[in-house]
C-alpha cells in the first residue's frame, strides 16, 4: 500500500503541475506550444518507477510527464515554459525540448517519430561500452507511421540493443483518430512482435498492469536478450496542444471520452487506496505538499530572469 | 459593396477551383479534413469532393510524398499539405531525388504534376524545429519549382497556377499572413498566368525587393522612407525558381542600389542569389553595395525573452536604407508583443 501511495503521490503530481500550467496558460507568460499529458500520466510514472537515473530516456513533443517521471526538475519545467533563464535549456528549446541530464531524460523532441532513432543510438552506445543501463524510446500511436519507427526498432532487433520502446496509444493523432492512419485490427503490440521486439500490450491508465508489463520486459532488455516494446492504451483529457477541453468540436465519440474518464489513472488508484484507515487525511496532506511545491515552482520560474539574448549565438558549435 | 475575403480564404478557393476544373486532382495532408482545416486554408474540400479525392494521411511524410509523386507521374494532380515545413523535411529525398529528377532523368517522357503546400511558422515560441523558412534549399534544386506568395490578391492565383503547373512545386505559405484582408474585387482571376515579378512602388533611389512577410514590412518602410526623402521601388518576387530578372535588373539599373530582405537566414539564402545575380548584370550601375537583410547565423531560440530582433521589421529596413543616404531613424517599440502579429494570433501555432 505504502508504495501505491508514493504513486498515487506522482501521478498526482505530475496532474496537479499540469493543471497549474493549463489554468495559467491563458496568463500568456508561457508562450510556446504545450502539449498537455492529463489522462496519460501513469504510464511515465510506472515505467519510470522501475528505473535509475543510469537509465536514459528520450522522448517526443508530450513530455511533461515522462520528464516529471523521470525526476526531472520541476523549477527547471516551468521556468522553461516561462522562457527564462533557469529553465532546463536556458529558454531555448521550450515545452518541446525538455532535458535533465542528472536524472538521465537526455531529451524530447519536436518532430513527430525523431527521438525514437536517438534512443536507439543510446541503446548502441550502452551496448558497445558495455554499460548495465539500457536505454527508452516514448512515442505516440501517430509516431508508429513514421518510417524512423520500423527502421529503428529493425535495427535495435537485430542488434539486440538494451532499449525499452514505450508507446503511448491514445487513438489520436492531433484530431485524426486511428481510422484513417492504421488499418483496422492493427495491433502495434503484434507489429512490433514481428520486428523481433518482444511486446506486450496494456491498459495505460492502470498503473500495476503498466509496472508488472514493464517489470517483465525490463527483465528482457536488462540480461541482454534485446528490445522490448510495451503499448499502452490511454487517452487524453484535453486538446492535443494548449489547456483547454475542446470535445466542443465533436472529433471524439462521446460514449469513449466518458469511457475513458471513468477510467481515469488517478480514479483508479484512489478506488484501491480509499480502503485505507485514514485515507482522506493522507490525500489532503499529499494535495496540500504538492501545490506548496508547485506554487513555489511558479513563483521561481515568474522571478526568474528572462535569458540575454547576446547569447544567442553561442553553442552554434561544440569547442 | 465589395465583399471582404483573406489570404487563407484565398488559398481554400483556389484549391476548390483546381478540384472542380481537373477531376484527376486529389489533395491530401494530415489534418486537412480536421474540425480546424489547416487554419481554415482545407475548410470544406473534401466535403465538396469527397474523401476518395480528399484525405487525411497516416504521420508518414516521406513515404506519403512518394505516394503523392507516384499518383502525380501516374496522371493524377496532386496537391500535399504539411502544416509545418519543418515537418516536410522527412521527406528530401523523395522531393529531390525523384520529383525533381524525373521528367528530366527519363528525358521527358513522364512528369511529376505535384504541388505541396508547406507553412512557415512564426512566434509564440515555435523555437528552432517549427519556423524554417528553407526557399533556399528548395530553389537550389533544378526541376524543383518555388512559390512564395505574400498577398491576399494573388494568391489565389499563384497557387491555382502551381496546381496547375505540370512540374514538382513547392509552395511556401506564411502563417502570419494567412488572416490578411483584402477586398474580394481586387483578387486578380485563378485562371490568369501571374507574373511572378510585380513592382509595389515606384522610385528612384533604392530598390527593395522581398517576398512573404517581408513584403508587408517592406511595404511600411517604403512609407516611413518617403516621409523621409527616400524615394523606393518595392519589388515583390514570388516565384524565386525563376531565373527571368530583367524587370530586376531594370529597376536597380535606374535606382543603383538594392536591398534584398529574406525571411530566412541570410548566408547561402535566395537574397544572396538575388544579389550575386544582381551584381552579375547592373555592377557598373551600382552606386553603393547591396544590402542583404535576413535572419541572424543561429536557429530561433523559443522564449519570448530570446526572440526579440531575431525577425527584420519595417524599421530594420528603413535604419538599413537610411544608413546608406546618412539619414537617422531610430527603432519604436512595437505596439504589440513581437511574438504575435496581431490580436487574431495568440498561438499556440
Ligand atoms: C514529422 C511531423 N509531422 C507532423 C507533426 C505535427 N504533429 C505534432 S504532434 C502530432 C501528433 C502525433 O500523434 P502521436 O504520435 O499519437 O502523439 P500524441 O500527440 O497523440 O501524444 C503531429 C501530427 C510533427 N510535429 N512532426
Ligand atoms: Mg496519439
Amino acid at each position: 500500500m505504502s508504495d501505491l501511495i508514493e504513486l498515487y503521490r506522482q501521478t498526482l503530481r505530475i496532474r496537479l503541475v499540469e493543471e497549474e500550467i493549463a489554468k495559467r496558460y491563458s496568463e500568456q507568460k508561457m508562450r510556446c506550444p504545450t502539449h498537455l499529458s492529463i489522462g496519460q500520466e501513469a504510464v511515465a510514472v510506472g515505467v519510470s518507477s522501475l528505473l535509475s537515473n543510469q537509465d536514459k530516456a528520450y522522448s517526443s513533443h508530450r513530455a511533461h510527464a515522462h520528464y516529471l517521471a523521470k525526476g526531472g526538475c520541476l523549477n527547471k519545467l516551468i521556468a522553461e515554459l516561462y522562457g527564462k533563464e533557469t529553465g532546463c535549456t536556458a529558454g531555448r528549446g521550450g515545452s518541446m525540448h525538455l532535458s535533465d541530464l542528472d536524472v538521465g531524460f537526455v531529451a524530447s523532441t519536436a518532430i513527430v517519430a525523431n527521438s525514437i532513432p536517438l534512443a536507439v543510438g543510446n541503446a548502441l552506445h550502452q551496448q558497445v561500452q558495455k554499460k548495465a543501463e539500457i536505454s527508452i524510446a516514448y512515442f505516440g500511436d501517430g509516431a508508429t507511421e513514421e518510417g524512423a519507427f520500423y527502421e529503428s526498432t529493425n535495427f535495435a532487433a537485430v542488434k539486440k540493443l538494451p532499449i525499452l520502446f514505450v508507446c503511448e496509444n491514445n487513438q489520436y493523432s492531433v484530431y485524426t483518430p486511428l481510422k484513417p492512419r492504421q488499418p483496422e485490427g492493427r495491433s502495434i503490440t503484434r507489429l512490433a512482435q514481428e520486428i523481433g521486439i518482444k511486446s506486450i500490450a496494456v491498459d495505460g491508465n492502470d498503473i500495476n498492469q503498466v509496472i508488472n508489463a514493464t517489470q517483465e520486459l525490463l527483465n528482457h532488455v536488462r540480461s541482454g536478450l534485446g528490445p522490448a516494446l510495451i503499448e499502452c492504451h490511454t487517452y487524453r483529457h484535453r486538446e492535443h496542444c494548449g489547456p483547454h477541453f475542446d470535445d466542443d468540436l465533436n472529433y471524439r465519440p462521446r460514449v469513449d471520452i466518458e469511457r475513458w474518464l471513468a477510467n481515469d489513472p488517478l480514479f483508479k488508484m484512489t478506488q484501491e487506496l480509499a480502503k485505507q484507515n485514514n485515507w482522506s487525511a493522507i490525500k489532503a496532506d499529499i494535495e496540500k505538499e504538492l501545490m506548496l511545491e508547485i506554487h513555489s515552482a511558479f513563483d521561481f520560474a515568474e522571478n526568474s530572469p528572462f535569458p540575454d539574448p547576446k547569447q544567442n549565438n553561442n553553442y552554434l558549435y561544440a569547442n | 459593396m465589395p465583399t471582404n475575403t483573406n489570404f487563407a480564404e484565398q488559398i481554400n478557393l483556389a484549391q476548390h477551383q483546381a478540384m472542380r476544373d481537373d477531376p484527376s486532382m486529389i489533395s491530401m495532408g494530415l489534418g486537412i479534413d480536421d474540425p480546424k482545416g489547416i487554419f481554415n486554408t482545407t475548410t470544406g474540400l473534401a466535403e465538396a469532393f469527397g474523401e476518395e479525392r480528399v484525405f487525411d494521411t497516416p504521420t508518414s511524410e516521406n513515404a506519403m510524398t512518394g505516394v503523392g509523386i507516384g499518383a502525380a507521374i501516374a496522371g493524377s494532380r496532386v496537391l500535399m499539405t504539411h502544416q509545418r515545413v519543418d515537418f516536410f523535411l522527412l521527406a528530401m529525398d523523395q522531393l529531390v531525388n525523384n520529383a525533381a529528377k524525373w521528367h528530366y532523368m527519363f528525358n521527358g517522357t513522364m512528369s511529376v504534376p505535384l504541388t505541396i503546400r508547406l507553412i512557415i511558422g512564426r512566434g509564440w515560441g515555435q523555437g528552432p524545429t517549427h519556423q524554417q523558412s528553407l526557399q533556399s534549399w528548395f530553389t537550389h534544386i533544378p526541376g524543383l519549382k518555388v512559390v512564395v506568395p505574400s498577398l491576399t490578391d494573388n494568391v489565389g492565383q499563384l497557387l491555382y497556377n502551381a496546381i496547375m503547373d505540370n512540374n514538382p512545386t513547392i509552395f511556401l505559405e506564411h502563417r502570419w499572413l494567412h488572416n490578411q484582408q483584402a477586398n474580394e474585387d481586387i483578387c486578380k482571376p485563378l485562371k490568369q498566368k501571374p507574373s511572378s515579378i510585380r513592382k509595389h512602388i515606384s522610385g528612384d533611389d533604392i530598390t527593395i525587393i522581398s517576398n512573404s512577410y517581408m513584403l508587408l514590412e517592406s511595404l511600411k518602410a517604403a512609407e516611413i522612407l518617403k516621409f523621409m526623402g527616400v524615394s523606393c521601388e518595392v519589388l515583390e518576387i514570388s516565384e524565386p525558381s525563376n531565373t527571368q530578372l530583367t524587370d530586376v535588373y531594370d529597376s536597380v539599373n535606374k535606382t543603383g542600389s538594392v536591398l534584398v530582405t529574406d525571411i530566412s537566414h541570410s548566408h547561402y539564402s535566395v537574397a544572396s542569389e538575388l544579389i550575386t545575380s544582381i551584381t552579375e548584370n547592373c555592377f557598373s550601375q551600382l552606386k553603393v553595395a547591396p544590402i542583404r537583410l535576413g535572419l541572424p547565423n543561429y536557429p530561433e531560440p523559443t522564449s519570448f525573452g530570446l526572440t526579440k530582433g531575431f525577425y527584420n521589421e519595417a524599421d530594420d529596413i528603413v535604419i538599413a536604407v537610411a544608413n546608406v543616404f546618412n539619414k537617422n531613424h531610430v527603432k519604436s517599440s512595437p505596439l504589440t508583443k513581437h511574438d504575435v502579429p496581431g490580436d487574431w494570433f495568440k498561438g499556440p501555432f
